[in-house]
């Protein structure tokens, strides 16, 4: 916190905010706040410009955020046209107004990709991430009693690549960061994290195939590795997980066409 | 995209390698050209397969920017570019100027149709480079478009190792690096014809 003799610090800010309903065309609107404390998070600034609206009986701006702290992927917004805002490897709820200038104006947009529709304003619709899940981000296991953990070893150094992996908290900034609307960096970080572990060698294949295929049916478009993913996702989830979707899409795409149907062909012998 | 764009790589360093013997003498690339052409079935052999690779890199190309056109659905009002770098953001423009060099390229010095002021040169092909070259105007144009040739190459091969998932974050400077020397040797190599010409420096 930056305080001067217990005094803290506050900004005079501009902000251009995206105003829209659901199916209908967007606009920016600009508000000002003559006081934020350096100290509030984006978040919090956004609440007081939702409380100032209130007071003035107009329509406050939607938009999504739960934990607060960083872990669920919820807040989504674009910061002067960086998803999270300026500082990498942050969330919007973690990025702090000391962060910006006195009489700086900020734009805030929702992330806009074509899988993402907008529901309002800075709330976007991001269950195509839901639907790459369903298609495949699971292990298929007897539900009951927990199992004994020490039954199936994990080398340390899978295990470690295998967190990292799973940092990813589905915010859906890599789409948002992406020139192509890419979901290429959290269906690799989805399919990585189980794909390397015993437990999810069993559906390996079948899993890299229906999350690629859902993934394309959402809408989301193609890597071309420009690595902006990388550079804006709030957990540095790295293009390695993009080579490694690559590398087990190939492999599952190989012995999927080369697979045996358990029958002579038609006039073989 | 990734597999005929690497057959493409491999074809311009050979025929940049090829290209190197004008600097040998009139004999060295004349004896060149005409045991390519003495040789119908490897050179007829090459011609379909690049043919095929360049219908697919354009198809896979198009297809591409344009579904990725779709799926940005505008992009934001304000747009931060991070790391992607100038070469990766210009695929598909250095992809068309180098397709309008590659239709100029071939009624040039293939058809011999165009800016050569109809003269017949026949076998020797080192006095129709000389010749072609000796207008300013087409030798710049050649060596522009090697410059972005050499722009689309380096974004190119560093994007193969990652599309076969060949790379990681240890290799991915190291594949850049690689991508970009490569990109360099290939359109200097190139560049050195046209550039010699102009210069006065091969007659």
């Amino acid at each position: 916190m930056v305080q001067d003799n217990g005094k803290e610090h506050t900004l005079a800010l501009k902000l251009r905010v995206w105003r829209q309903r659901r199916g209908q065309p967007g606009a920016f609107e600009e508000h000002a706040l003559p006081a934020v404390p350096t100290s509030a998070s984006f978040l919090e600034m956004m609440d007081m410009l939702n409380e100032r609206l209130i007071a003035q009986g107009k329509d406050t701006f939607a938009f999504d955020h739960d934990c607060r702290e960083g872990i669920c992927g919820m807040c989504s917004m674009t910061i002067n046209g960086m998803p999270h805002g300026p500082i990498p490897g942050v969330t919007t709820c973690q990025l702090h107004m000391r962060n910006f200038r006195d009489g700086e104006t900020i734009t805030v947009e929702p992330w806009r990709a074509r899988a993402f529709p907008v529901l309002k304003d800075l709330a976007v619709d991001r269950s195509a991430f839901d639907k790459v899940i369903q298609s495949g981000g699971f292990i298929t296991v007897r539900t009951g009693s927990a199992p004994e953990a020490n039954n199936i070893p994990v080398p340390k150094p899978i295990a470690d690549e295998a967190m990292d992996a799973a940092e990813c908290i589905g915010c859906g900034a890599c789409v948002a960061s992406c020139k192509n609307g890419s979901a290429m960096l959290f269906v690799g970080a989805k399919i990585n994290h189980l794909n390397i572990l015993p437990q999810g060698q069993a559906e390996r294949d079948r899993r890299t195939l229906a999350m690629v295929k859902t993934m394309d049916d959402a809408g989301f478009g193609n890597c071309t590795n420009y690595g902006e993913c990388q550079a804006h996702c709030p957990k540095s989830i790295t293009l390695d997980v993009i080579a490694k979707l690559n590398r087990d899409y190939l492999r599952a795409r190989v012995k999927a066409f080369f697979s045996s149907t358990g029958k002579p062909s038609k006039g073989g012998d | 995209m990734a597999l005929s764009g690497l057959v493409l790589a491999g074809f311009v360093l050979g025929h940049m390698t090829g290209n190197l013997l004008m600097f040998k003498g009139p004999d060295a690339i004349n004896a060149y050209a005409h045991w390519l052409h003495a040789n119908p079935g490897l050179l007829w052999g090459a011609r379909v397969v690049l043919i095929l690779s360049t219908i697919a890199h354009i198809w896979t190309g198009i297809l591409l920017t344009l579904e990725n056109r779709a799926s940005r659905d505008g992009g934001p009002a304000v747009d931060a570019t991070r790391r992607a770098s100038l070469s990766s953001r210009t695929m598909p423009y250095s992809g068309i100027v180098i397709l309008a060099f590659l239709v100029f390229h071939l009624l040039h010095f293939t058809f011999r149709k165009v800016a050569l002021g109809g003269v017949e040169f026949g076998d020797n092909v080192h006095k129709m480079v000389i010749a072609g070259f000796a207008q300013p105007a087409v030798a710049v144009f050649y060596i522009v478009s090697m410059v972005l040739l050499c722009l689309h190459l380096s974004h190119g091969i560093s994007s193969v190792f990652q599309t076969l998932g060949l790379r990681n974050e240890r290799w991915r400077s190291r594949l850049d690096g690689v991508a970009c020397l490569y990109a360099w040797i290939v359109a200097l190599g190139f560049i050195s014809i046209p550039l010699a010409v102009l210069t006065g420096c091969l007659k």
